[in-house]
């Protein structure tokens, strides 16, 4: 791989994401014997900078850097000169002229990552930037499907919920198409990106066609703010008409794969019997998360 | 001054002539014309003679944000351009809404002595949608249109009542289509690029909405209106099923929407991000079949003038807009004469006469007697749009490095040059 940057699937060539994930599978696989000390960021530095709360992808990220050998400072918001007015610009100047070897972003502006990636020296990773992209996770949710089945080519993967907001769904949709899976989506109308089907989406008009025939089953986060906003009437409404139930799961393969990025809303994206049950891979993701995100910034790295 | 040999544009059609300007006006108009001894000639054998180019939306942004463009910067951008009347856009600081206000720009104008200048008045102080600007006030001091360019009024009563007011001073309002519940924060159209790029959209009906109570209300109240800088198929029909049974009711758009699609917002190009936003093919096409028809009455370039720092940050965070007056008339002969087969005339009168006559301004034809307002252009040049040569302060623009065809040579306002392109 030869890329100063990784903002996103959507621009990634199939045999880089393949890349990362064989690499991936390796760090994962040494992860779970409890082997936490590698060398390939050793002598570097890395900054997590995030202007959005998150608990996992930071913690995830800083772990993989750590693990990796890198030093590790983490900058959110609050803390930062950000309160102070500074431009996204000027605080990249400044963290560059640190000498930081790697900037992991996370942005509410969709955008955000690449507009830093084109200001600074350093290798820039988009951790999400508003509803654009989120690599890592989708690279993440590939990979605990990639060593579940031993392929993504193949697979049948049904996304539902908020498909608009979801900076995931469509990562996972750019990067499942790429390696020859199929991805159908379910949601509410308001929910839906105009025009998503050109990307490679087949929408459906009932959770049942999403999920017939399904190897993954994965729900998306839905905040409450989009209530609020509109686009449905109650959660207990999105649940029932929208969710993922026991009913539903029916209609999926035998031993389809439950999946959710997190954090997950009991009851409504899932019913905590899918959440809880024998096929529930979401807190394997979580282990994923940090053996693919060390993938990354390995990857990044050794070209220095 | 005599100036020979040019091409020149007439409404029905182009002559090779000879121009003679006397006292600031067309006095002889002829095939062959002799200086006497005396006399300053002007060769133009090769170029092109133009009206005097009109600008009927521009934002000099002086007062309060000259930062971005002065009254000044903005006219020198103006007359490069090949413009010798703009009118410019109320959102100052303070806003245009009082007759000291309008007089200053004027005043300023006249000082600085390039083009003319033609305040366009708020229709509600402040901006704000509330109550009525001075709109008599404004009228005495030399405002020529009112308008709430950035947004619509969106309380229709008031808007009614502005209507019929400002009918009272012959002034017609110029309408910034967009209603705001559907806006809410989206800063591109809604379409396939706003969801590859996670940007929000918003919906053609944003825009058309307020176009349709618009012509409501001018049909209703049996009075003329202006809309502005239309961008979508569907607002174009609209007004052409409006002018069909009769509602006065004239319209623009900008070079942008028949050149541009929203694939320009691909990789996050703030300079791409204009209000209205550039939309799908559909409606690019849709535009240039609404000039060419005459449903769309002329070309504006919504010169929207803003410092890089107000770009360079975060698309959502960017300022709306595209400096163009130094790039409206090569965009529109490039794409509509060249690459889509109109006519120099109707380039004109899309650029010069139209907009004289939707604003009942002085001038807009080469023809005797008329205020020696013209533009001298090579069309057989092209050239490379390059910001940093602009002389706007501002130089977003989504264009930079784009091959255009037809250069402006020479501005003549009331018979001085007042541009004349610098020898390489």
């Amino acid at each position: 791989m030869n890329q100063k940057d990784i903002l996103g699937l959507y621009d990634m060539e199939a045999a880089v994401i393949d890349e990362i994930l064989t690499r991936g599978l390796a760090y994962k696989s040494e992860l779970k014997r409890g082997n936490k000390v590698f060398h390939a960021l050793s002598g570097k530095s890395m900054v997590t900078l995030f202007y959005e709360n998150s608990t996992r992808t930071r913690c995830s990220f800083e772990l993989a850097g750590k693990f990796l050998g890198a030093q590790v400072v983490n900058i959110s918001v609050a803390a930062s000169s950000v309160q102070k007015g500074e431009t996204l610009v000027d605080t990249g100047k400044t963290l560059d002229a640190m000498q930081n070897d790697v900037m992991v972003i996370r942005h509410p502006a969709s955008g955000a990552a690449r507009l830093l990636a084109k200001t600074v020296r350093a290798h820039v990773i988009n951790a999400g930037d508003g509803m654009n992209e989120h690599p890592s996770q989708a690279l993440l949710d590939m990979l605990t499907m990639r060593e579940h089945f031993g392929k993504i080519s193949g697979l049948k993967v049904a996304i539902l919920g908020d498909i608009y907001h979801s900076r995931v769904a469509k990562s996972n949709l750019y990067g499942l198409t790429k390696l020859g899976a199929q991805v159908t989506m379910f949601g509410p109308r308001t929910l839906i990106p105009a025009g998503i089907e050109k990307l490679g989406a087949k929408i459906c008009s009932s959770r049942e066609e999403a999920v017939d025939g399904a190897d993954v089953v994965m729900g998306l986060r839905i905040q409450l703010e989009r209530q609020k906003a509109g686009n449905f009437p109650s959660l207990g409404e999105f649940a029932k008409y929208y969710g993922a139930n026991e009913e539903v799961i029916k209609y999926a393969k035998p031993g389809a794969l439950i999946m959710h990025p997190g954090p997950v809303n009991r009851g409504v994206e899932l019913t905590s019997a899918l959440i809880d049950g024998d096929t529930s891979k979401i807190e394997d993701q979580v282990l994923s998360g940090v053996a693919v995100r060390m993938s990354m910034l390995a990857l990044l790295g050794k070209e220095d | 001054m005599l100036i020979r040999g040019a091409d020149v544009v007439f409404s029905d059609g182009v002559r090779k002539s000879d121009i003679r300007i006397e006292g600031g006006l067309f006095t002889q108009i002829a095939p062959t014309l002799d200086p006497p001894e005396n006399e300053e000639v002007l060769e133009a054998a090769g170029l092109t003679a133009f009206p005097g180019l009109i600008d009927m939306h521009v934002h000099l942004r002086d007062p309060g944000f000259e930062k971005k463009e002065t009254i000044e910067t903005g006219t020198m951008s103006a007359v490069k351009g090949g413009f010798t009347q703009i009118c410019c856009m109320p959102n100052t600081r303070p806003v245009i809404d009082n007759k000291v206000v309008v007089t200053y720009v004027k005043a300023r104008a006249r000082e600085v002595g390039l083009c003319k200048v033609h305040p366009i008045g708020a229709i509600t102080e402040g901006q704000k949608g509330e109550a009525l600007a001075a709109i008599g006030g404004m009228k005495a001091a030399g405002a020529v249109a009112l308008s709430e360019d950035g947004k619509s009024v969106q309380n229709s009563a008031l808007m009614a009542k502005a209507m019929l007011y400002a009918s009272d001073f012959g002034l017609k309002c110029l309408c910034h289509c967009e209603d705001a519940s559907l806006v809410d924060g989206a800063v591109v159209h809604e379409g396939d690029y706003s969801t590859l790029t996670g940007l929000k959209g918003s919906l053609r009906a944003a825009e058309d909405i307020m176009i349709a109570r618009e012509l409501c209300l001018a049909e209703s109240l049996e009075l003329p209106v202006h809309i502005c800088h239309v961008s979508t198929y569907s607002g174009i029909q609209l007004i052409r099923e409006a002018k069909a049974r009769g509602v006065k009711v004239t319209a623009e758009t900008c070079p942008h929407y028949f050149t541009l699609t929203d694939a320009a917002i691909r990789d996050f190009d703030p300079n791409a991000k204009v209000n209205p936003p550039l939309r799908a093919e559909r409606d690019r096409v849709a535009v240039i079949a609404g000039l060419k028809d005459g449903t769309l009455d002329c070309i504006a370039s919504d010169h929207a003038p803003h410092h890089a720092d107000d770009k360079n940050v975060e698309f959502n965070d960017a300022a709306f807009g595209i400096s163009g007056l130094e790039t409206s008339f090569a965009l529109s002969y490039t794409v509509l004469v060249c690459e889509n087969g109109f006519s120099l005339p109707k380039l004109s009168a899309l650029m010069s006469a139209n907009p004289a006559g939707i604003l009942s301004l002085t001038g807009g034809e080469i023809a005797v007697g008329a205020p020696a307002d013209l533009m001298l252009a090579d069309l057989n040049e092209s050239w490379r749009v390059d910001p940093a040569a602009f002389v706007s302060k501002g130089k977003n623009t989504p264009f930079a490095g784009k091959k255009l065809q037809g250069r402006v040579k020479y501005t003549l306002s009331d018979g001085e040059i007042k541009y004349r392109e610098a020898r390489a």
